[in-house]
């Protein structure tokens, strides 16, 4: 049961039942501060190929 | 000496004047005509709406740094352009009207070389029934689209979170008519007014909810996008409603507001059938038009229709006979940003005309149009303002047409969206999209170059989020190394 717990407050056949909703790991990742320090690096580089990329 | 105007001091309109001003020199006069009297790094409103930023943090006064730029600046906004200019006067002008500098109320000719139109969007609040008047937005709804509004937006919320801590309240959030932009604003609100319950305790008892013009959640006004996660391409849709799932936000979309009241929005969906939603505390975007500028020729006809779309925004470059959404091309987008009969007129940012929508153009069986108007952020708007001010340089320097292009299917866009402002608490979408307009010619299936267009969430969205704040506002006052922070 615990392993489900994210999902407890989702209805069955609710609008909110046909998406995905995001496991207890990938919620600890998106605030563990060093994976967030590597995830910074990555988005500041794919931000800055966008802007060149951009620019005519 | 050359002389070029640039009306309006916002995102595109404060990027083209101060690099216009860097290149130029003191060899050539650059003028800024803006209402205002201080720059609004918009984009932070969103924190100021929930009560963690105040007007005074992404706001400055701009006389002080236009006089050191070497900006001859104008408090006043636009009237009329008169691109051939008038029995009296042989030169192309236009005329504003003062709102500050001690000038109120009176008007001026100010002759231009060069006129850049970057007036961004009138909040259009007349547009539906009960939402506000000619003079701006009404008493029933709160926005965060400058300010001043999330100020009292901000005051609004707290009074609905200290009622939370007895009764249940409604929140609403999203667009205020069928033919909004702007969404992401209005999804970055919910979520920091859902992290902001949290943060105070009052959670359990507020249901918030979604509402808005999207045929689809995470439309955005875009005709969604794709990402690559986990090994699959997804819809931006998966993902949206994803965020709003897990945050237990409810949605109602295909929604065209057509009346509010107090506590009341009153809708008509895509299919056609109609409701009611009740509210505590609302903030819906209005839709956007153009600030209403005129145009008239030598002999003084009015030549509005000529220079302007329907909706008040400036024709240029763009393809505006592309007809049903079974032709459209990402070629119809403009490149120069020229207006078509008057080469030396540009508009940039908001203030240009698109051909059409980008999300597929949708009506109710009523016929209600209930479709997105494409969103011009921050990012593409700067960088019109950047490639129309190289344009000119050059044109002043004798090249005979503009030699930079800045179109909306060549270019990419950085969103983040924030939930809350904390270092360690917030988290944020960061998104990238490349092209903004899909071309799907040069990317069949999803329109756009899928390892450009990324979408994740974390603190480290967050901390972006934060160093664009510090960031943009450092450039905009023009602080050392200005030039180094990109659009
Ligand atoms: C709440 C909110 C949050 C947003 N968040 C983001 C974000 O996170 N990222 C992002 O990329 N974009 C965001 N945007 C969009 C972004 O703010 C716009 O894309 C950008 O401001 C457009 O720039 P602009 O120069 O066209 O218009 P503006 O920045 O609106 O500037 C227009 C200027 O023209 C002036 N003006 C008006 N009428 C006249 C007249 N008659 N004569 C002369 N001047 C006139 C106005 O006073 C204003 O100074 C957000 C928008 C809102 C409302």
């Amino acid at each position: 049961m615990a392993a489900t717990k994210h999902m407890n407050h989702i209805q069955p056949y609710s609008a909110q039942s046909g998406t995905m909703i995001p496991t207890p790991f990938r919620k600890f990742l998106r605030t563990c501060v060093l994976w967030q320090i590597i995830r910074f690096i990555a988005i500041n580089i794919k931000m800055t190929i966008l802007i060149l990329k951009s620019h005519h | 000496m050359a002389r070029i105007v640039v009306m309006g001091g916002g995102v595109s309109g404060h990027t083209s004047a101060t690099f216009l001003k860097k290149w130029l020199g003191s060899s050539h006069e650059v003028i800024v005509v803006t209402p205002n009297s201080l720059w609004n790094w918009i984009p932070s409103n969103i924190w100021v709406g929930v009560g963690q930023m105040t007007k005074k943090d992404v706001t400055f006064a701009l006389a002080d740094v236009y006089k050191k730029a070497g900006i001859d600046y104008r408090q006043a906004k636009a009237i009329s352009i008169h691109p051939e200019g008038d029995k009296e006067l042989d030169k192309n002008f236009i005329t504003i009207e003062y709102t500050g500098q001690g000038k109120e109320g009176s008007t001026e000719k100010v002759e231009y070389d060069y006129l850049i139109n970057a007036t961004g969007p009138k909040l259009n609040f007349a547009a539906t029934e009960g939402f506000g008047d000619a003079n701006g937005i009404g008493k029933h709804t709160v926005s965060v689209c400058t300010a001043d509004h999330a100020e009292h937006a901000a005051a609004e919320l707290k009074k609905v979170f200290e009622k939370a801590k007895t009764k249940k309240q409604k929140i609403l959030v999203g667009t205020g008519h069928g033919m909004c932009t702007c969404q992401g604003a209005a999804f970055e609100y919910i979520f920091n007014i859902e992290h902001e319950a949290k943060r105070v305790g009052v959670r359990d008892n507020v249901d918030i909810k979604w509402i808005s013009n999207e045929s689809f959640l995470g439309d955005f006004g875009m005709g969604g996008m794709h990402l690559n996660v986990g090994g699959y391409t997804a819809s931006s849709k998966i993902f949206a409603e994803s965020l709003y799932s897990e945050r237990k936000l409810d949605w109602i979309v295909g929604a065209h507001v057509n009346k509010i009241e107090k506590g009341k929005a009153h809708y008509e969906l895509l299919d056609g059938t109609t409701g009611v939603e009740e509210f505590d505390f609302a903030m819906l975007i209005p839709p956007f038009a153009g600030v209403g500028l005129k145009a008239f020729d030598k002999k003084g006809e009015d030549i509005t229709a000529k220079i302007f779309a329907p909706n008040g925004f400036m024709k240029v470059d763009a393809n505006y006979n592309a007809g049903a959404y079974e032709n459209w091309s990402a070629s119809d987008w403009p490149r120069k940003l020229q207006n078509p009969d008057y080469g030396n007129m540009f508009a940039v940012g908001i203030a240009f005309a698109p051909p059409h929508t980008i999300s597929k153009p949708m009506s109710s069986p009523n016929g209600t149009s209930i479709t997105p108007t494409p969103p011009r952020t921050g990012m593409p708007s700067a960088m019109m303002g950047k490639a129309v001010a190289q344009s000119i340089v050059d044109m002043i320097n004798g090249a005979s047409e503009p030699t930079h292009t800045a179109c909306m299917s060549e270019m990419g866009a950085a969103c983040v969206a924030s939930a809350g402002k904390g270092l360690f608490t917030g988290t944020a979408a960061a998104m990238t999209v490349y092209p903004v307009v899909p071309d799907f010619e040069k990317y069949p299936g999803t329109g756009r170059d899928i390892n450009g267009t990324t979408g994740e969430i974390g603190l480290a969205g967050h901390w972006i989020k934060y160093l664009l704040h510090v960031g943009f506002l450092w450039k905009a006052k023009l602080r050392p190394g200005w030039t180094l922070i990109p659009e």
